[in-house]
């Protein structure tokens, strides 16, 4: 065992946890793998693409499953849309293989390198989650392999309580085995984007709240720099897809190489070296430079057509981005908050994140409704994610801040996603979840795995 | 063993290393201890006197205001005991970058007199102990390609001399295979520490012979090998002045050495 002893860390570098690291390729090989953490007396805990900027694919000295040697897709249906894999396959591998002909997935994070597995576990959402909602909705079945033995498919009907648990689930009932989803059907590669600059955080809220009936897609980019009358300023991006007939040929754009981003810059820099580039400009001030250039861009409002994957997979745009933070690594903060105290609350996180002096280097607004899963993030309102630099000399202080935002955003009714904060204890996520929650979550837990098996160094934090 | 208290965990923020010191209820390995829990180590702290090693850990956790410091009873010699205990202390601990390996036994045989008994736990203690104990962690960080291991030796492995030929010998064992570790770890980006302790004024100083000059105490020895661990150094001498010191024992050519009383 000592041989498969693997330092892993989350997406931001900011954590690391060794793990002794097993990569299963068959439903038997987990089933070895839950005897062996049996044997061991050590947590089990499963990853995909390991890309929570928190601890939720970390299970510091205990079995970590790599799923990613279960991606096999095992059933694809351009004639209805059905879509069925292992839980290993990636984003990448889905659009790839659906978009081609005329379909694309319902719900894609802001990469592409996430797996099916991660994504229900952590019950992702996109840039259309008040429309669409979150991935689970799009599930048609699931089956999946309990740390008792037991193999077991759900869907809305058979064990409905399962399925609305462990989507959202964090991984911590069972692991996924294969994943039905059904694609949304699409006429062209393109996406018919409008982009429009706001002033204020009042502006930037009403922009996301007005533009979101009229579009499929809204994201609200938030310059997390700028003060005074100017704060919450930013740039929205709202897109539709386009209807049949509007783009004469969607054979073309819907074709995978017109889709992907260049590795290369000009056709001669590669991007892969970019993040060297950016580091120096990793600093209050350099990110406030930055931040104006990239507001005042944005003053022209306009309309164009991107394609979906240039659209949705931002993260991806330059590769190994996070390492610009350099060695402290990042974190992020994403608070959910009801439309109706959305304002107020964020004026004063973002109003103490500049008295503090530890301003967000990025902030993305999104525009969210309630879903019906049981360890659900989502509420009528908006979300604002904020990325922070961590260094040896802002640790402590953005600790701080931190735990103040928990407390004004749990005044305003809010909630957290765990597949981004890191700082959150339990005791907020037992107010925002409520007791009843937990106590329902943990009842099927014990059912599930009656003797603990599954732990993450997130479930501990928040649930041991 | 009853289940050790939950310690702290690690966040972004508040992020955690993790250390397993062996030989920690007294002397250098309970100071070495005290100062890793003062600058953020959660600690595994494993020793065969279990009154001793709870006290160790007590003291720290409550100086620490939070559970730093783990007891584990263990004694080295007992080596089918050391994976078992090793994946618990590593999964309790939540990981692990560090393993100092500390304990030491010494029985000075007289010079006039042999001792196999004496030499004989020497050897278990010192030498097949630290084995048993960084084989396996040698395997582990050299798999996750991080950690560092910190081995205390003494400046009595430095030369065969006519007071304890067990303990120099159990020394220079222990010398020589930190030494190969490091050879075979510092491609895999991890670090070995040899530490030669002088004269450290700890219980085991009462069993030496004649004088102890430059004698350091076991807080002074921690602060060295705690600077040493930063700076990912390789060999350190604690006085460093027995560096100098040893270099001239070491130059000294036979034909005088055997005839020195030293």
């Amino acid at each position: 065992m000592q041989k498969n002893f693997t330092q892993l860390e989350n997406f931001g570098h900011s954590l690391s946890a060794p793990s002794y690291l097993i990569k299963p390729t068959t439903t038997d090989e987990i089933k070895e793998a839950f005897s062996l953490a049996k044997k061991s007396g050590l947590s089990i805990s499963a990853r995909g693409a390991g890309r929570s900027y928190n601890d939720a694919a970390l299970i510091g000295g205990g079995i970590m499953l790599d799923m990613r040697g279960m991606n096999a897709i095992t059933s694809w249906d351009p004639a209805t849309g059905l879509f069925t894999a292992q839980p290993g396959v990636s984003l990448e591998q889905v659009w790839h293989k659906v978009e081609p002909e005329g379909w694309w997935p319902p719900v894609v994070s802001g990469t592409m390198t996430t797996t099916l597995g991660g994504c229900l576990a952590a019950n992702i959402h996109g840039k259309n989650n008040f429309k669409m909602g979150p991935i689970g909705e799009h599930v048609v079945e699931f089956t999946a392999i309990l740390p008792t033995g037991a193999e077991i498919t759900c869907s809305h009907k058979k064990n409905g309580d399962l399925f609305y648990a462990m989507i959202s689930g964090l991984g911590m009932l069972g692991i996924f085995t294969s994943i039905t989803i059904q694609m949304k059907r699409i006429y062209s590669g393109l996406l018919s984007i409008d982009a429009w600059p706001v002033r204020d955080l009042h502006e930037h809220l009403s922009s996301l709240l007005d533009g979101a009936p009229n579009h499929n897609y809204i994201v609200g980019w938030l310059d997390g720099t700028a003060g005074g009358k100017s704060l919450g300023r930013g740039q929205i991006h709202a897109a539709r897809y386009l209807n049949e007939g509007e783009d004469p040929n969607p054979q073309e754009t819907m074709k995978v190489s017109n889709q992907v981003l260049p590795p290369r810059i000009f056709g001669v820099f590669p991007k892969s070296l970019l993040h060297y580039f950016m580091s120096p400009f990793m600093n209050n001030l350099g990110v406030w430079g930055v931040n104006t250039a990239k507001y005042i861009a944005s003053l022209r409002k306009h309309t164009f057509r991107q394609s979906h994957a240039a659209f949705h997979f931002l993260l991806d745009y330059v590769p190994d981005w996070e390492l610009s933070y350099g060695r402290g690594g990042l974190i992020q903060y994403q608070s959910f908050v009801p439309k109706e105290t959305a304002e107020t609350a964020w004026k004063e996180i973002l109003k103490l994140s500049h008295k503090n002096g530890l301003p967000s280097y990025l902030g993305v607004t999104k525009r969210h409704r309630p879903d019906k899963f049981l360890l659900t993030h989502a509420v009528d309102g908006f979300s604002l994610a904020m990325d922070f630099k961590v260094t040896n000399n802002n640790r402590a202080k953005l600790g701080v801040m931190l735990q103040d935002f928990d407390r004004i955003i749990l005044q305003a009714g809010g909630r957290f996603y765990f597949a981004k904060n890191s700082e959150t204890s339990a005791e907020t996520a037992q107010a925002f979840y409520g007791k009843e929650t937990i106590a329902k979550f943990k009842k099927l837990k014990k059912r599930c795995d009656p003797n603990g098996l599954l732990e993450s160094d997130l479930y501990r934090r928040i649930f041991g | 063993m009853p289940t050790p208290p939950k310690p702290v965990q690690s966040t972004p923020l508040y992020p955690r290393r993790r250390g397993i010191i062996v030989g920690a209820s007294q002397g250098t390995g309970a100071a070495l201890a005290r100062k890793l829990a003062k600058e953020g180590y959660t600690l595994a702290l494993i020793a065969p006197q279990k009154n001793m090693l709870n006290a160790v850990c007590e003291e720290i956790n409550s100086a620490e205001k939070e559970v730093c410091a783990l007891p584990y009873v263990h004694d080295v010699t007992n080596y089918d005991e050391v994976p078992g205990l090793l994946r618990k202390i590593v999964a309790d601990l939540g990981g692990l970058e560090l393993l100092v390996f500390m304990a030491g036994v010494n029985y000075p045989p007289g010079l006039e007199n042999y001792n196999f008994e004496g030499d004989r736990k020497m050897i278990e203690v010192n030498l097949l102990g630290a084995m048993a104990w960084l084989s396996p962690v040698a395997e582990m960080f050299q798999s996750a390609k991080a950690g560092q291991i910190v081995g205390i030796s003494s400046v009595a492995g430095d030369r065969g001399r006519i007071g304890n030929p067990g303990y120099n010998t159990s020394k220079a064992g222990l010398t020589t295979y930190l030494e190969a570790l490091r050879n075979r770890l510092s491609r895999h980006g991890v670090n070995v520490l040899t530490v030669k302790p002088g004269f450290v004024k700890t219980e085991m100083l009462k069993a030496a012979q004649g004088g102890t000059p430059f004698a350091i105490t076991p807080e002074r020895a921690a602060e060295d090998i705690y600077k040493a661990m930063r700076k990912r150094k390789q060999v350190i001498y604690t006085a460093p002045i027995w560096r100098w010191i040893m270099l001239i024992i070491q130059l000294v050519p036979s034909v005088i050495f055997r005839r020195m009383s030293f």
